[in-house]
């Protein structure tokens, strides 16, 4: 399935739904077709027909890199970047967005990508913990949490770090308590969170561009 | 953490040193358990029980198998069936008495969410979806959940009634329940919810059988070698056939003590498909098989005179088990030794419901009992109408009295000092209710916490290699603290090499023999290891240089600038390259052990001791408890990091927090299930709730434990925290709430 740049102002769902409206017919048409095809099915058929008319095709930009993927509908955009990308920098705490660990920056802002469906950013820019540095060289967030030891098991790292340059574009990083309340929604287990937030003052204090 | 310009001059340990795995941490590329890619990988998950006790009647999983993806879904019905099952003992590694699990091994229910099956398939997706489309019948049995109804069950613990000298049997010092005949008395009860350690990484693992008989574990375990044996015993193998790989572990706090059913399930279903098996567990499910802090009752029977000296101390304990395995931690041992109590006797009992197994969880039962013993030292110097710090001082003991030895270092009064002074105890009143600002109400507790200064026995291995770097391995775990950190600075100081030239491996059953990262013991054991592995390899490179080192001690030697030669100016050299050269071109090897001393540990009581301080805010009308400012100051021996070591006391401190005041299992006794099974529902403290915390390390070595003086952190950042924080709500507010977590329901009805 080829999947074209969608015209400006339309999100890419038109076409999408097109698809999914012919494959829907096609298997209607299949659910209605007797004998013959249902045995197929029951020999896997159906799974070579759902393998093909399950998925949608998907456009994205990963730390400059640009995809063309063929997804399921149901796949997050957690899973996608772990299970089918291997960025496995993003990590996965709960499903739920009740933890943050898997925060990256879609167009720049910071979302849990938990969840957060795959085909919903089509066509968007994702930057993950792997695409924050310059090359060899890290970015001013993440110098300053090796220097204030804002992480131990460094698991919850990669989503407190996108999370906390999101809170310092955001305009979110004022103060102490201002910083501890956006980032609130970024947990972290080892209880590092008066090093993360020393972290985030020392960047934002510092001036520079993140 | 100012006390820097004590430590050592030039040297490595006591060096505030960022993090050797720090880069990889922040950059992404630190793999844990389920982020290994290997061809050929499927995807797997759990179907869990729906009843709490009873037995399966039948497992319909003709729609999951025909699901798209599907390769297998695996019950006890076609589990193929694990050795080791068979045999009666206990394969596993905690001195629990029974049986672990047998995941799959028969129709039996024990808990609710217990493993009835497993679905593999050839992505996440559809394995999960499949999942939900097993059908299980029961037949239910009635469950026993609610602790409070089953209390009087308890029993003392199998493994006291067999070994009369099992610390787990009661125990009494002068005249039993002799509390009774001071003047002043009281009695108090304490209660905790079950806490789950729910680290942020959820139990993951990818079993791979490498061949029929060689099985590969990428597994979230704080124990390789104990998971290596564990596993190799269940499937009749040579240990050497079984590798278990944890090089990150993303937080445990006790939960990769234990090996889980998660971690046989996905041992089977990679068996059965062929294939490298991914099993990540859910949040739900960290809830539910994964161990536990268990919910453990208290009461303090305790007496003094009224001039504040204690007369007698009761501590009585129930802890919560499951009914195939006996739990047991150390809730009430502190109370024999903490204080100078003529007159101490502790009963401990468990009690088995029908739930999963509890495990060791941070301070473990250290920390329940701190709750207890600190709460009721506060309420008897507000009885007596002293100042709790000063009630301690009157009480505070130069010996252990429960060994009748004495301590091996104590600097408890330097550590109440320091603190006192840093949290600005002075304005702290001694009438509760007294300082107040518009509607928060302010007051000060503080907490003592106490653990075993613990070491085991270790092997490590130290290599000169062709770079003239040092590589050293050993099969221990980080589950945060910086362990790879620590050695490689106590390495550097051993060989008077630089810390960028010297690496340390870990997490792999591959390497030399190492206990689980546990107990607050691994610098203690670990460390004691590559120290003694450094001074091996020293002595070694000096064989290698020949006569012209003969007469000098391994301990002169130094590896700087390339070559070996004397720490003093002068004297013999040699260059890496030559010494390789009279290795036969070889890397310079040696693996070492290293043992405590028994003389030592025969003679000497030793612990690690910390003090909490806590200033709270507790709102007048709605009975939020905010805390403010807190001082953890700990005799914890040498400090081999200031940064890793202060952000350890700052994570006990903050984990202190939550077992204080959000968290706490809810379960709803009519299924046998937990109500509370995420982190929307079980609180856990966030950024918000983080108040600042202040660190004072002592930083005196206690040569007796081990050459480099450690005691351990882990667990004392931890002991004592919740007890400071209710006794700040009472100075604050005079409400004593004597159940946790001290939501702000507790303290209006108070």
């Amino acid at each position: 399935m080829e999947h074209e740049t969608p015209p400006a102002g339309c999100p890419g769902h038109d076409e999408a739904r097109r698809t999914f409206l012919k494959q829907s017919s096609l298997l209607t048409a299949l659910a209605l077709a007797p004998g013959a095809v249902v045995r197929a099915a029951e020999t896997e058929f159906d799974e070579k027909v759902a393998a093909a008319f399950e998925k949608v095709s998907l456009k994205l930009d990963v730390n400059g890199v640009k995809h063309k993927l063929s997804v399921e509908p149901r796949t997050t955009l957690l899973d996608l970047l772990r299970e089918q990308l291997h960025l496995t920098g993003t990590k996965k705490g709960c499903d739920y967005g009740q933890c943050g660990a898997c925060t990256v920056h879609v167009d720049g802002k910071r979302v849990n990508s938990c969840l957060t469906l795959a085909v919903m950013q089509d066509g968007k820019k994702i930057t993950t913990i792997e695409g924050l540095a310059e090359g060899d060289k890290l970015h001013p967030m993440q110098e300053a949490f090796i220097k204030h030891d804002g992480f131990q098991c460094g698991y919850c790292t990669p989503g407190q770090i996108m999370s906390a340059v999101a809170c310092i574009r955001e305009g979110h990083a004022d103060s102490e308590g201002e910083i501890k309340e956006y980032m609130s929604g970024n947990i972290c287990r080892c209880g590092a969170y008066p090093n993360i937030v020393a972290a985030i003052q020392e960047v934002k204090n510092g001036g520079q561009k993140v | 953490m100012n006390n820097i310009a004590a430590l050592q001059d030039g040297k490595a340990v006591g060096d505030r040193m960022s993090r050797v795995d720090g880069r990889l941490k922040v950059t992404g590329g630190a793999k844990y358990s389920a982020e290994y890619e290997l061809p050929g990988l499927v995807h797997s998950a759990l179907v869990g029980s729906t009843i709490a006790k009873g037995r399966i009647t039948s497992i319909d999983t003709k729609a999951a198998e025909r699901a798209p993806g599907v390769l297998a879904v695996i019950t006890h019905l076609n589990s193929p069936k694990v050795p080791g099952f068979a045999a009666k003992s206990n394969p596993d590694e905690p001195p629990a008495i029974g049986q672990p699990l047998r995941v799959f091994h028969d129709e039996k229910i024990y808990f609710n969410d217990q493993p009835v099956a497993i679905v593999v398939a050839d992505t996440l997706e559809r394995a999960r979806h499949a999942a939900r489309l097993v059908k299980v019948q029961y037949v239910a049995e009635q469950h026993q959940t609610n602790f409070e109804a089953n209390k009087s069950k308890g029993f003392l613990p199998t493994q006291a009634k067999r070994n009369p000298k099992s610390a787990q049997n009661d125990y009494t010092r002068g005249q039993a329940d002799g509390y009774q005949a001071a003047p002043v008395k009281l009695e108090a009860e304490y209660v905790h919810e079950s806490e789950m350690h729910n680290p942020m990484e959820l139990q993951s693992i990818i079993a791979h059988w490498e061949a029929a008989d060689q099985l590969t574990v990428y597994d979230k375990v704080q124990a390789v070698k104990g998971t290596q044996r564990a596993f190799a015993k269940d499937w009749g193998l040579p240990e050497q056939n079984v590798k278990v790989i944890a090089t990150f572990v993303g937080g445990a706090f006790g939960n990769g003590l234990h090996n889980w059913p998660h971690e046989t399930a996905a041992i089977i279903a990679a068996k059965v498909t062929g294939k490298p098996v991914k099993l990540m567990l859910t949040r739900e499910q960290m809830f539910t098989m994964v161990g536990y802090r268990p919910k453990t009752w208290q009461r303090i029977q305790m007496g003094a005179t009224k001039d504040g000296k204690l007369v007698g101390i009761t501590h009585e304990s129930v802890g919560q088990t499951s009914t195939y395995e006996e739990f047991t931690e150390s809730t009430v041992q502190q109370t024999r030794m903490m204080y100078a109590a003529p007159n101490v006797s502790t009963r401990y009992r468990i009690l088995g419901l029908d739930v999963s197994t509890p495990i060791w969880m941070r301070g473990p039962g250290e920390a329940t009992g701190a709750f207890a013993l600190e709460s009721a030292i506060d309420e008897m110097a507000h009885l007596v109408g002293l100042d709790p710090l000063e009630f301690r001082l009157r009480n505070y003991t130069d010996s252990d009295p429960e060994k009748n030895k004495p301590w091996s270092t104590k600097y408890l009064k330097e550590c109440f000092q320091a603190g006192a002074e840093r949290i600005g105890w002075s304005k702290r009143q001694l009438q509760p209710g007294q300082l107040r600002e518009g509607d928060w109400l302010i007051g000060y507790g503080m907490g003592v916490g106490t653990f075993g200064a613990n070491r085991g026995t270790a092997k490590a291995r130290a290599a000169l290699l062709a770079d003239g770097s040092v590589l050293l391995q050993s099969a221990t775990t980080d589950i945060g603290p910086g362990t790879g950190t620590a050695m490689v600075q106590i390495a550097s100081d051993a060989l008077g090499l630089p810390t960028d030239k010297i690496r340390f491996e870990l997490g792999n059953s591959l390497f030399p023999q190492a206990p689980s990262q546990g107990g607050s013991s691994t610098v203690n054991t670990v460390g004691s290891a590559v120290n003694d592995a450094c001074l091996a390899l020293k002595k070694k490179l000096q064989e290698l240089g020949g006569a012209a080192f003969a007469n000098v001690q391994p301990e002169q030697l130094t590896l700087s600038g390339g070559q070996l030669g004397l720490k003093a100016n002068g004297g013999p050299r040699m260059s890496f390259a030559d010494l390789r050269k009279a290795n036969n071109g070889q890397d310079v090897e040696v693996t070492t052990e290293s043992k405590p001393s028994g003389d030592a540990r025969q003679n000497y009581s030793m612990y690690s001791f910390s003090v909490h301080f806590a200033e709270v805010r507790v709102h007048a009308m709605t009975g939020e408890v905010r805390v403010t400012k807190m001082v953890s100051c700990a005799d914890a021996g040498t400090i081999v990091n200031q940064k890793t070591a202060g952000s350890q006391m700052i994570g006990g401190a903050i984990g202190g927090i939550g077992m204080a005041l959000h968290e706490g299992a809810v379960m709803d006794d009519r299924f046998g299930r937990y109500v509370t099974k995420d982190l929307a529902d079980y609180h856990v403290p966030v950024h918000a709730d983080a108040p600042p915390v202040e660190v004072y390390f002592v930083n005196k070595p206690d040569p007796l434990v081990d050459a480099l003086g450690t005691k351990g952190i882990g667990e004392i950042a931890i002991i004592g925290v919740a007890p400071a924080i209710t006794n700040a709500i009472f100075n604050a507010t005079g409400k004593r709430i004597r159940e946790l977590p001290v939501t702000p329901d507790k303290v209006l009805l108070a």
